[in-house]
């Protein structure tokens, strides 16, 4: 990990060097168009100076979005938190995850879907790989549909999926989740068939020695040897889990959540909003993948495997 | 109510023949077999359901009708003349030929080829430096687990309606899979194979293209596959944030205001075509090209 600290963070001030030098390229028509039209010159610092501090940049800079991420978070946060002083804790808490303008509100709702989703997806993941392994029939006829379903590019589904939900009056959260929990079963199913055909005839046959039941395999045996293939596709899953929640705020976006504020800020042509949106995904995306595999280390190290 | 009883038949009715055939020994043919069973199956009990619950086709279509929107709509391309001599007409003449030209031609293909290309050279150009090597491959790692489609917004404003934003989002999406698929291919190489290029007093290019890349090839269509399906997702979902009044996503999300859902489905129906044929036909260069490996060879 040391190793490779120094290279990363050379690529990572790299790409922040280019983000800036790319900001003046994008931003460089308008700052000209605002000097011609007021009639004065602009020497290259204030080029520079004007490219990095527009207020509808096409490219905005980190700063201005760390700037905008701060506002939209923690001082909102703050301010809402001040507002409400003397009422009792849960009501202030609710108040601040309430606010329209807050990115935590946002980010909670996106997040929410995002669990129900892959709560879902991995309990349909997991039925259906203990079906494929366990059923040679289903093995036959599912496996290779479920391959195919993910040939289909699904998100074309997504606006779809919710006028249909919306139709039979199902809306908010669960539309959203079924979409993720589409992307997210995949990988568990593939992941959780592997895993459970991975014990060798070896370890089937001592089990047979001990006269266990097809059950009794399963549950001390195919299950605990398919653990470490399952938190590989639990990972890949829950990052896929929230794309697909992400997507479907793109495409519905009455009720808030990061795509629905990605796409405000589309219409509203506030780049800014968009890139801390975005900023704000991935930085979830990378606290969801490492939560899991955190639970992952845990587990597998109580389980007494080697890593 | 009889047709959800016949449904109910069909499905216990599949699922018994599956059944059956698994009992067989296992051969091509019987997988293929049960899989078009299962899927047939589905179908059928789709219609039977739909119908038979009197489902509007507002909410589920069945595919009865879904398949009648799509042949009424490549019926347009070709008709035969009085004599029985052929027409074939533009293909602007189809609906759902001119959306999937717009999508798949001119977006997907050609950030495709971009995508996939500049990761190619990108890994190769840094394949010489350690230092480069450890920095870009975790942060590779990294950015292809982001919700990266959320960039598509970003992208449309800068590039326009027209198949350029398209072909962009699709470039941005799949260069980290394709990268970091590329750079860890290249290290696949064993020292043994590599020190025996060096006796053979091999120079660095005559190595990388007689040793390391064809050994980075099962990487290499591992990262080409998964772009196959990731380029038609992001290119459809570019299409929902503005594009000229042609092109599958444009279709799919308009079609779904207006409750067009038959014409909607049909416009999956070929995508889901499109998507698999594109994956499948990366797959099949993959088995002409690593035939010399273990999981193709027989």
């Amino acid at each position: 990990m040391m190793r490779n600290f120094v290279p990363i963070l050379t690529v990572t001030l790299v790409i922040f060097a280019l983000w800036y030098a790319f900001a003046i390229v994008l931003n460089k028509n308008w700052a000209y168009d605002k000097a011609t039209r007021g009639g004065y010159e602009l020497s290259f610092t204030e080029l520079v100076a004007d490219t990095w501090s527009q207020k509808k940049p096409r490219l905005p800079t980190p700063d201005q979005v760390g700037t905008e991420i701060w506002k939209s978070t923690g001082m909102a946060a703050a301010k809402m938190w001040s507002r409400n002083e003397g009422k009792p804790f849960g009501e202030r808490l609710a108040k601040v995850f309430g606010d329209k303008k807050s990115l935590l509100r946002h980010a909670w709702l996106t997040l929410s879907a995002t669990l129900l989703g892959f709560v879902f997806g991995t309990g349909l993941g997991i039925l259906l790989a203990v079906g494929i392994v366990h059923n040679k029939a289903m093995d036959n006829s599912v496996m290779p549909w479920v391959i195919t379903s993910q040939t289909i590019p699904i998100l074309a589904l997504a606006p779809m999926i919710i006028v249909v939900l919306n139709a039979v009056g199902v809306s908010g959260l669960v539309p959203k989740a079924v979409i993720s929990a589409y992307l997210s079963f995949f990988p568990v199913v593939v992941g959780m068939v592997k895993g459970l055909r991975s014990p060798d005839s070896m370890q089937l046959d001592q089990m047979r020695t001990w006269f266990a039941s097809k059950s009794q395999v399963f549950w001390k045996l195919r299950l605990p040897s398919s653990v470490p293939f399952l938190f590989t596709s639990l990972k890949i899953g829950v990052a896929a889990s929230l794309v697909g929640a992400i997507v479907g705020e793109l495409t519905i976006s009455q009720d808030g959540g990061l795509g629905a504020r990605m796409l405000q800020g589309n219409y509203y042509g506030t780049t800014i909003l968009i890139w801390a949106a975005l900023i704000f995904a991935a930085a979830m995306a990378a606290i969801l993948v490492s939560s899991v595999g955190l639970v992952e280390r845990i587990t597998k190290k109580r389980m007494g495997f080697v890593s | 109510m009889t047709q959800v009883f016949f449904a109910i038949m069909v499905l216990s009715g599949g699922w018994a023949l599956n059944g059956f055939i698994a009992r067989e020994e296992p051969r091509v043919w019987t997988n293929l077999l049960s899989a078009y069973i299962f899927g047939m199956t589905i179908l059928i009990m789709w219609e039977l359901i739909v119908v038979g619950l009197g489902v509007s086709p507002v909410i589920l279509p069945p595919p009865s009708m879904i398949y009648e929107a799509l042949s009424s709509d490549l019926s347009g391309l070709v008709s035969t003349n009085e004599d029985g001599s052929l027409i074939i007409r533009d293909c602007g003449e189809s609906l759902l030929c001119a959306d999937f030209y717009q999508t798949f031609f001119k977006g997907v293909m050609r950030g495709y080829a971009m995508g996939c290309g500049a990761a190619f050279i990108t890994a190769i150009a840094i394949d010489r430096s350690d230092f480069l090597k450890r920095g870009l491959l975790p942060i590779g790692n990294f950015v292809a687990a982001l919700p990266i489609i959320g960039m598509a917004p970003i992208l449309v404003m800068w590039f326009g309606f027209d198949w350029q934003s398209k072909a962009a989002v699709v470039v941005i999406m799949i260069f980290f899979p394709v990268l970091v698929n590329t750079m860890q291919g290249l290290d696949t190489a064993e020292k043994m194979q590599k020190d025996l290029m060096h006796t053979y007093a091999a120079s660095y290019w005559q190595s990388l293209f007689k040793l390391r890349l064809p050994a980075a090839a099962p990487f290499i269509f591992n990262g080409l596959k998964i772009a196959s399906t990731l380029a038609l997702i992001g290119a459809i979902v570019a299409e929902f944030f503005g594009s000229p009044i042609v092109g599958m996503g444009f279709r799919i999300s308009t079609g779904a205001g207006r409750l067009e859902l038959d014409l909607v489905w049909a416009e999956i129906v070929v995508a889901a075509i499109a998507g698999s044929a594109f994956y499948g036909i990366v797959a099949l260069i993959e088995r002409k090209a690593t035939f010399w490996h273990p999981s193709i060879r027989k």
